[in-house]
């Protein structure tokens, strides 16, 4: 069992300082309780990483990442046979029998473990990230279904390995491609937004210590106002920790034209958002 | 009616309304049931969601039906409205009565049920700057000013009442006056100010809608209204027929949407990114391991990029089909070095020039329509477009280019130009054209369709699900 409750979730990633609301503490719930994959969606910078850090810190758990990229395949992402050890090991074997070294050079010892693998095989309770999916080709999300349906790796020369305990997987995506229907209809979905400016506020209270109540406020809101306009890139909640940050590193207690227009480029990082942003906000 | 019929009917409502909702999911949402506290209604909610609901875009339906399904509170069939005594169905969805009294009371409020206007005015007021109890403020008020009499014995319930009584958008002034006190206007603080009371006024809007919803329901069935008040979700929205809500929505969605359709593109030509064999490399490394080849190399794959030329209807007919376009083009145009877009209604121009990466789309638009050519008599004509097309842009299109056509093949009855299209269908690689009416309107009137599309393959594009569709065969 990982969490007892959903209140309970909430209560354990806040003492990590990672704040949920309701859907995401029954999601996060649900995951560990139906022991099935969550997969979190949204636009960068929300916390979906994050979360699943959070619940590795607040079970006490390992975490392992896998980092998706194009190109990542089965050696990067499985397992993979350590083949320069296996020369060496049949050149000094020499004379001796093939049977015998064919036995031997597919062992444990020569197995090179990759997170996916890793996972499965982990005795201790394991939080297994699968970050970026949507950068992995599409194959890759073939041998994740297999993985996450049945919690079990076939190795040809080993056979089947199955979970001692099954890990708690958290997918993150930035939905940059469509991820398959049959990934989706495996796993829990979470689609996480940016917080509403209380939640927000109440962040930027726990990640910047020292910071005031009300110049957390003001920031929440601005941030808040800021994504309503139509820019290519709205402030994720990490760049508004930052910008937090920023102002209290130059000794600002007040969010005014002058303190945002002197540190826009904080949360806004294209040219044209800025000068949207100046315009529209009368800065 | 027990959980599980209500679930049963709850699933089917949400297929009805458009959400793939397999069997396994279905499944999966009872096995969420039987694990999390039932009384706890927004958990019940989140469980539903993480089950069943796999996209973002199917949300807002999701949550109507979920109210309707699993009311927030019953009406108290005792209270004197004279409706049909309780059937079994008030029982379900909740043991909180309608808290409409308390609500506001407890805050120090009027009494909802017998305040003046004005009163409740100041409560809304109270409420919309951030107080609690929205929710049974909005009950109160759909009960007090909703119904509308309709025939005889019965009633009926309507938003717009609700909101023309309360009118909390003017009450906008007045906030403003409040929460800036006496700061100076037009600056930052009134934009966050106003940002802040415009997004609770639309909670309130919402928190009406959804009652009255609720109160339809109890009187004549679920199921009927929960046909008629389910939008389909974004995706499939037609072009043809959309508000201008629902473009501002669409809006938000295209750049996510051109990076996906992009990274489509660019996904099919990785397929095999491992190039050719790199011999000379591959032996060079050798060396060190006594000329046993540890470690192959390849050489990288060379990117193939399409060019692709977008020809676009920017007449009034498919006014919102080639907004919709346009802004496609333009996110493409982000992710692509060579994509050239024209436009045309008469006659044609290229408006490639204003989407240039880095500018501010909203901008672009009123730009192009301002100063871009593209209007002679402001009828569509698209004969007259094509010649001129290949006149002026005509080596625009060559053997590397994927040429894009979008618009409705009505051209008012004017000569349609069918050889020159050939041609320039005939220099480009692949030739294709959207059309964003559906299939049984073609061919009828004006509409060119069957002739333009002999010359340029056709498809129906009506919505982000075909648009999608058809750029995975752009490639």
């Amino acid at each position: 069992m990982w969490f007892a409750s959903p209140a309970d979730v909430r209560e354990r990633l806040g003492a990590v300082d990672y704040l949920s609301d309701d859907s995401i503490a029954t999601s996060v719930f649900l995951a560990g309780a139906l022991g099935k994959p969550l997969l979190a969606e949204g636009p960068a910078g929300v916390g979906k990483t994050q979360l699943a850090k959070a619940v590795a810190t607040a079970t006490g758990a390992r975490l392992i990442r896998l980092q998706c990229y194009e190109g990542l395949d089965e050696a990067r992402a499985l397992y993979e046979w350590n083949y320069k050890k296996q020369l060496l090991r049949i050149q000094a074997g020499q004379g001796e029998s093939w049977d015998a070294t064919h036995d031997d050079i597919f062992t444990e010892e020569f197995l090179l473990e990759r997170p996916l693998l890793a996972a499965i095989r982990s005795e201790t309770p394991v939080v297994l990230l699968i970050d970026e999916t949507d950068k992995a080709d599409v194959e890759v999300e073939g041998l994740l279904l297999e993985i996450l349906s049945d919690y079990q790796v076939t190795i040809p020369e080993l056979g089947t390995i199955a979970a001692v305990r099954r890990p708690y997987v958290v997918l993150t995506s930035n939905a940059t491609r469509e991820l398959s229907e049959a990934l989706k209809r495996r796993c829990l979905y979470l689609h996480l937004e940016y917080p509403t400016p209380e939640r927000e506020r109440d962040i930027v209270l726990a990640r910047v210590p020292g910071i005031e109540a009300d110049l957390a406020e003001q920031l929440a809101r601005t941030v808040a106002t800021m994504r309503s306009l139509e820019l290519k890139k709205a402030p994720s909640v990490a760049e508004t920790v930052d910008w937090a940050n920023t102002l209290i590193a130059l000794g600002r207690t007040e969010l005014d034209e002058e303190a945002i227009g002197a540190t826009l480029g904080v949360v806004l990082k294209h040219a044209s958002d800025q000068t949207r942003a100046r315009k529209e906000l009368g800065l | 009616m027990s959980l599980l019929d209500r679930h049963v009917g709850f699933v089917h409502a949400l297929r009805e309304a458009g959400l793939p909702v397999s069997p396994a999911e279905g499944l999966d949402a009872v096995e969420a049931l039987r694990v999390i506290d039932l009384t706890e209604r927004e958990s019940l909610r989140a469980a539903y969601a993480a089950t069943l609901v796999k996209r973002p875009s199917y949300r807002p339906g999701f949550d109507i039906l979920f109210d309707l399904w699993f009311p927030a509170t019953t009406s108290d069939p005792g209270a004197g409205r004279g409706t049909a005594p309780a059937d079994g169905e008030n029982e379900q969805g909740g043991e909180n009565r309608p808290d409409g009294g308390n609500a506001g009371g407890g805050a120090g409020g009027p009494d909802l049920e017998n305040a003046a206007v004005p009163e409740l005015r100041d409560r809304l007021a109270e409420l919309l700057l951030g107080a609690d109890g929205m929710d049974g403020f909005a009950r109160a008020m759909v009960e007090r000013f909703g119904r509308l009499p309709a025939g005889t014995g019965r009633q009926k319930w309507f938003s717009f009442p609700v909101m023309r009584t309360l009118s909390p958008e003017t009450l906008m002034a007045r906030l403003l006056a409040e929460v800036l006190g006496g700061r100076e206007r037009g600056g930052l603080a009134e934009k966050v100010a106003r940002q802040r009371i415009g997004e609770n006024i639309r909670r309130f809007e919402d928190a009406v809608g959804t009652d009255v919803r609720r109160r339809i329901a109890e009187e004549s069935g679920i199921e009927p209204i929960a046909r008629s008040s389910v939008r389909p979700p974004l995706e499939q929205l037609d072009f043809l027929r959309i508000t201008r809500t629902d473009l501002a929505r669409l809006r938000r969605e295209v750049h996510p949407l051109a990076r996906r359709l992009a990274s489509r593109l660019t996904v099919k030509h990785c397929l095999g990114h491992r190039g050719r064999l790199d011999f000379r490399r591959t032996v060079r490394a050798s060396l060190s391991s006594g000329g046993v080849p540890l470690t192959t190399f390849n050489r990288p794959r060379r990117p193939h990029r399409p060019e692709l030329v977008v020809l676009c209807d920017v007449s009034d007919s498919v006014a919102s089909f080639a907004h919709f376009t346009l802004l496609l083009t333009y996110a493409l145009r982000e992710q692509f070095a060579r994509v050239r877009a024209f436009g045309f209604v008469d006659t044609v121009d290229e408006i490639t020039r204003f989407f240039a990466p880095g500018a501010d789309v909203v901008e672009a638009m009123t730009r192009l329509t301002k100063e871009a050519d593209m209007v002679r008599f402001g009828r569509t004509n698209y004969g007259y477009a094509l010649e001129r097309f290949a006149e002026r842009y005509g080596d625009a299109v060559g053997p590397k280019t994927s040429l894009l056509i979008l618009g409705d093949a009505r051209s008012n009855y004017q000569p349609p130009a069918l050889e020159t299209l050939g041609r320039l269908a005939g220099a480009a690689r692949h030739a294709y054209w959207l059309n964003p009416e559906p299939v049984a309107q073609w061919d009828t009137g004006d509409s060119l369709a069957t002739a333009y599309g002999g010359v340029v393959p056709m498809r129906e594009c009506r919505n982000v699900t075909q648009l999608a569709a058809f750029v995975e065969d752009l490639a």
